[in-house]
């Protein structure tokens, strides 16, 4: 899941600085499970904005805005709304906000901070479980990312920060990622894999070949390109 | 005698600690040098301590140098990628500093530029395989280097951990990694201490133990709050709340750790943290 959070509403207004008519748009995916782009913030958000005197020619709430397809259909469906507005704020992700970009030929606002792609690659979503490192350590680690559930992404083991199994960053909130590393592989009698030395990270890998970072969607719009260019 | 030396020939050794100003005035750094010079075998420089920006660890060790003090280099994780890491200990080497201290480093966050870009690029562990890697003539990428240093490398540990398992596990890579010698965190219990070094006997590797000054039961109380690895016992914070005179009540319960303690180890790092000027006190109350 693309986990997103509303900018703060003073920094959104100062988007829309010299600009009268805005259309918004929104998102049922992520964004609405993040209470940032539903049909609810979305209502929200034209209220404080007409309060502010700003004219909003319309809105609509997209299924799935980081579907290109769909949002071209939808957004074409609201063609004298959109026509009619000076910009679009984008409550959604910034894959999103993008898509939005790519299908309308007008400003589009970002109304969100995107946080992190959370399970974004399967569905057992509610917090950040993958950096798509390209290597993977979970085999000397019981299973839990030392990548995402420590702050300092150590692979070797705990820093001299926990404090009662919190992290030093956020103890409020944020457990040790060691600590649970620990825990875990202590249950599974396996903490000889803590003593197994990890070579330094190949940050490279991190970035995968553009062949494997884009999709099949990536080869159909190349050929939407290539027939354009006819 | 080097530091490395002095460790070998089995004497009890004294290290301490001199943070670098917060800015160019070097003078209270060049005092608290002073004080310590001729009383301790060799003064760790701090590397941005809680991250905070500071003056440079190692134009703070060229300076020791100058100043006639052997210093030890303290190396973070946290602000320097690979190639910064590696540059910087061969800076370091060329500038004749021989020790260096491998450490993760606090996160960003805690100090006083939270939203700067945290590095760790490689963590202590790998900081110890490419000071050792150096030495061997190679660096990480594998590419061979035109002359080598030769490093006497320590690390950290902390004692009072809470578990304490995980610590001796990542001491035990530590020394794998090629970690010589090893500065612990501050230890108020010397029992727990006994307990500590009963555990890592079979590791082969020197330790001091780590001596934080009291300055009073108020200190105390906030590090049992907010310092991992730390914890003051409640004897300790009691005989600080009642003492008089503050200042010496610190002096007294230090030089008396390193009493109890000083036949369990084979040094010890006292952290003054801008009382420097106490140390010989304490070292004379503790009969060194
Ligand atoms: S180790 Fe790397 S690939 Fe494995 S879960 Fe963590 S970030 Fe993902
Ligand atoms: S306290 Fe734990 S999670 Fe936080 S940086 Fe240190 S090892 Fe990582």
């Amino acid at each position: 899941m693309l986990v997103s959070e509303l900018k703060p509403f003073e920094e959104i207004l100062g988007y829309l600085d010299g600009e009268n008519k805005v259309f918004i748009v929104g998102c049922k995916g992520c964004a609405e499970v993040c209470q940032t782009g539903g049909e609810a913030q979305v209502l929200e958000m034209k209220q404080k904005l007409e309060g502010k005197g700003k004219a909003v020619t319309g809105y609509t709430v997209v299924d799935f805005l980081c579907d290109r397809a769909l949002v071209k259909l939808r957004l074409k469906a609201r063609e004298a709304d959109v026509a009619a507005a000076d910009s679009l704020l984008v409550m959604t992700c910034g894959v999103g906000v993008q898509a939005t970009a790519a299908v309308v030929d007008k400003i589009t606002h970002p109304a969100c901070n995107t946080m992190n792609l959370g399970g974004v690659r399967g569905e057992w979503r509610g917090s950040e479980r993958c950096r798509e490192c390209g290597d993977c350590l979970l085999d000397v680690t019981g299973g839990i990312c030392p990548l995402t559930a420590c702050s300092k992404f150590l692979i070797n083991g705990p820093c001299g920060g926990a404090k009662s199994g919190k992290c030093e960053v956020e103890p409020d909130v944020r457990d040790c990622g060691w600590h649970l590393i620990y825990q875990r592989l202590k249950k599974l009698n396996r903490l000889d894999k803590m003593t197994e030395i990890v070579p330094p990270k190949a940050f490279s890998k991190m970035e995968p070949p553009k062949h494997l970072r884009s999709t099949i969607m990536w080869a159909l719009e190349q050929r939407e390109k290539e027939v354009a260019a006819r | 005698m080097s530091l490395k030396e002095k460790i070998a020939s089995s004497r009890f050794v004294i290290t301490a600690e001199v943070g670098p100003p917060k800015g160019v005035d070097i003078e209270e750094m060049k005092k608290n040098t002073e004080v310590l010079k001729g009383r301790v075998d060799a003064v760790n420089l701090t590397d941005q301590q809680s991250s905070v920006m500071r003056l440079g660890s190692l134009a703070g060790c060229h300076l020791l140098r100058q100043w006639g003090v052997e210093p030890v280099l303290q190396v973070t994780c946290r602000d320097r990628n690979r190639l910064a890491l590696q540059s910087d200990l061969l800076s370091a080497y060329v500038m004749g500093v021989e020790n260096v201290l491998c450490l993760t480093g606090d996160h960003v966050s805690l100090g006083d530029h939270p939203d700067a870009k945290p590095v760790f690029d490689l963590d202590s562990v790998s900081l110890l395989q490419a000071v050792k890697g150096l030495e061997q003539g190679r660096d990480l990428g594998g590419k061979e280097l035109k002359g080598s240093p030769r490093f006497f490398v320590g690390a950290t540990v902390a004692p009072g951990a809470d578990p304490l398992e995980p610590q001796i596990l990542k001491m035990e890579k530590k020394v794998k990694a090629g970690a010589q010698f090893f500065q612990t965190q501050a230890m108020y219990e010397p029992k727990q201490f006994e307990e500590f070094m009963k555990s890592v006997k079979h590791l082969n590797a020197a330790v001091l133990v780590g001596i934080v000054v009291l300055r009073s039961a108020a200190m105390a109380r906030f590090m049992n709050k907010n310092v991992a690895g730390i914890h003051v016992p409640d004897n300790l914070i009691e005989e600080m709340d009642k003492a008089e005179k503050k200042a010496a009540k610190g002096i007294e319960i230090a030089a008396r750790l390193i009493r109890e303690m000083r036949d369990m180890c084979q040094g010890v790092h006292i952290m003054a943290i801008g009382m420097e000027d106490r140390v010989p006190a304490i070292l004379d109350a503790a009969g060194m």
